[in-house]
């Protein structure tokens, strides 16, 4: 394992120090728990957006935190849910009489730390909902697992919500939106290599230099099927294809198209296939309206790339729109 | 012999020397279903629950037991970390005032613990899951009621390791390794793994 690091034990407050530093016009990082959040939290009248979850994303969540977007976000030990008593304090430090909404993505510990931590907060009189987002449509959301991961809709969903309620949106509009964007959001992985997590020093999961994984979330386990290398052509329209079927998406659809590298993923290769999705949603008759294109939720130095495919209409195009301000998305202001 | 606050934190501090020796194996076990951190972040909560009773001394076995509780639940995060939390907090509940726990109540405290394990994380017995070491070893813990606290602990220890294994052959349908289906087939779960170990270190410390 070659990393840039001191002791893996300190690579997340280490790197938060330098988000801090890097961005303190924006975002303040405070220590045990570790949490950041944005600069002028409280807002007062304001729903306060909150998310959170392992690190090793980056830069998600915390590269989130700004204006018109996140209030705070609560990051884990590598690939670690956050403790319910840091996602306390960033409701804490947050919230005010316009309450808080947790975004929580389905993995078992997410769910479990941040219902915790709801119900903390709640027992302190603050109003505080939660929404869960399962975007992944390689898991088969049946009795039998865990339910839907949630992936790369987690960064639009974030997006909207953190729009709303800086427009200021009730707490009762926000969740309301929130639930809207999950209902109509999907995404498929790929994965080319694994991520080293720091304190395994190994990778993930062992992968052949002419196999992929398909289906992957973005904790570097392995995904739901393991295929042979093949062309970025038949690559991406494999993608799309799991994607649009899902919903599913249909002729006249206004999209929002969310290209994403896992981390390892070059812009060379990540535009290039962005450039095979867009023309095969073209062909499919799908209107592609908004675009994102580059690393926003990663895992670690994993080689691969995800799509999402976000329904719009009027409302959340202008959400999309919207003025933001943070260290990962900026536009409008 | 019964348990009082002394031994249950001596059984503690065995237990986190016991976990410490363990953390590759565990981090390994949960690398090939999971996401790699299962060993650290048990790691991360053992050590820190022997720093909370280097510098507090809870005075009975239950506020022991809370104080387990409170620091997994505080230092984990993941799914370990409500999980095991849990286990501790409603163990702490069903001790009570009590200055001694002996065979029955202790059997009562795990039954709990598994009750809460069940409550929070909704698994049953089949899902892959630290609930597959859990149940037999309650079972087996509650055949020896009558057999006093170390060979209550044995039996349960015993019971865990088989139930641990058992999932090497199990289908997931629990936590991240659900998401890999059959693929997951032929390895044992991390959290049963752990579960195992805890309980053998308590009955080693109970001997």
């Amino acid at each position: 394992m070659k990393k840039i690091i001191n002791d893996p034990k300190t690579v997340v407050a280490e790197s938060l120090r330098g988000l801090a530093a890097a961005h303190a016009d924006v975002l303040r990082v405070e220590d045990d728990p570790a949490i950041v959040v944005r600069v002028d939290a409280p807002v007062a009248g304001k729903v306060a957006v909150i998310s959170g979850g392992g690190s090793g994303h980056e830069p998600l969540h915390g590269g989130f935190v700004g204006q018109g977007m996140l209030a705070a976000a609560v990051p884990g030990a590598v690939f670690t849910s956050p403790t319910p008593d840091a996602v306390e304090a960033a409701v804490k430090a947050t919230t005010g009489d316009a309450g808080a909404l947790l975004i929580v993505k389905n993995y078992t510990g997410d769910v479990l730390n941040f219902e915790t931590a709801g119900e903390l907060a709640a027992a302190e009189g603050l109003d505080v909902r939660s929404v869960v987002i399962d975007d992944d449509v390689a898991v088969k959301d049946s009795t039998y697992t865990a339910g839907r991961r949630g992936v790369g809709g987690t960064v639009l969903l974030e997006k909207i919500t953190g729009a709303a309620a800086e427009r200021g949106d009730t707490l009762d509009a926000v969740e309301a939106l929130a639930r809207k964007v999950i209902g109509q959001v999907r995404s498929i992985g790929v994965a080319l290599t694994a991520p080293t997590v720091p304190h395994a020093g190994e990778p993930s999961f062992d992968l052949a230099d002419d196999e992929i994984e398909f289906g992957i979330g973005i904790h570097g386990e392995p995904g739901i099927e393991r295929t042979a290398v093949t062309t970025a052509d038949e690559l991406v329209a494999r993608m799309v294809e799991a994607v649009v079927t899902d919903l599913p998406f249909a002729e006249g659809d206004k999209v929002l198209l969310f290209t994403n590298s896992m981390g390892g993923t070059p812009l060379v290769e990540l535009y290039l296939a962005h450039g095979i999705a867009e023309r095969l949603l073209a062909e499919r008759g799908i209107v592609v309206e908004r675009r994102l294109v580059g690393p926003y939720i990663t895992s670690l130095e994993m080689q691969g790339m995800s799509l999402t495919l976000l329904k719009l209409d009027d409302e959340l195009t202008e959400l999309w729109d919207a003025p933001v301000n943070t260290p990962a998305l900026r536009w409008g202001v | 012999m019964a348990c009082t606050a002394e031994t249950l934190a001596a059984a503690l501090r065995a237990a986190a020397a016991v976990i410490a020796e363990h953390r590759a194996e565990l981090v390994d076990l949960d690398r090939a279903i999971g996401d790699a951190d299962h060993g650290e972040n048990m790691d991360r909560g053992f050590t820190a629950i022997v720093s909370a009773l280097d510098s507090a001394t809870p005075e009975t076995p239950a506020a022991v037991a809370k104080l387990a509780a409170t620091t997994l639940i505080s230092k984990v995060g993941g799914a370990a970390g409500p999980l095991y939390g849990t286990a501790f907090l409603r163990a702490s509940v069903k001790l009570g005032d009590a200055a001694e726990v002996d065979g029955p109540l202790l059997v009562e405290a795990l039954r709990a613990a598994l009750e809460g394990v069940q409550a929070r994380g909704k698994a049953v017995g089949g899902d892959a899951t630290m609930v597959d070491a859990l149940i037999p070893a309650v079972s087996a813990a509650e055949e020896a009621v009558g057999d006093g606290v170390a060979a209550i602990l044995a039996a349960a220890a015993d019971a865990a390791d088989k139930g641990a294994e058992s999932t090497v052959d199990l289908v997931p349908r629990k936590g991240r390794a659900s998401y890999l289906g059959e693929r997951a087939k032929g390895h044992m779960d991390p959290g049963a793994r752990s579960t195992a170990l805890l309980l053998r270190a308590f009955a080693e410390a109970a001997k």
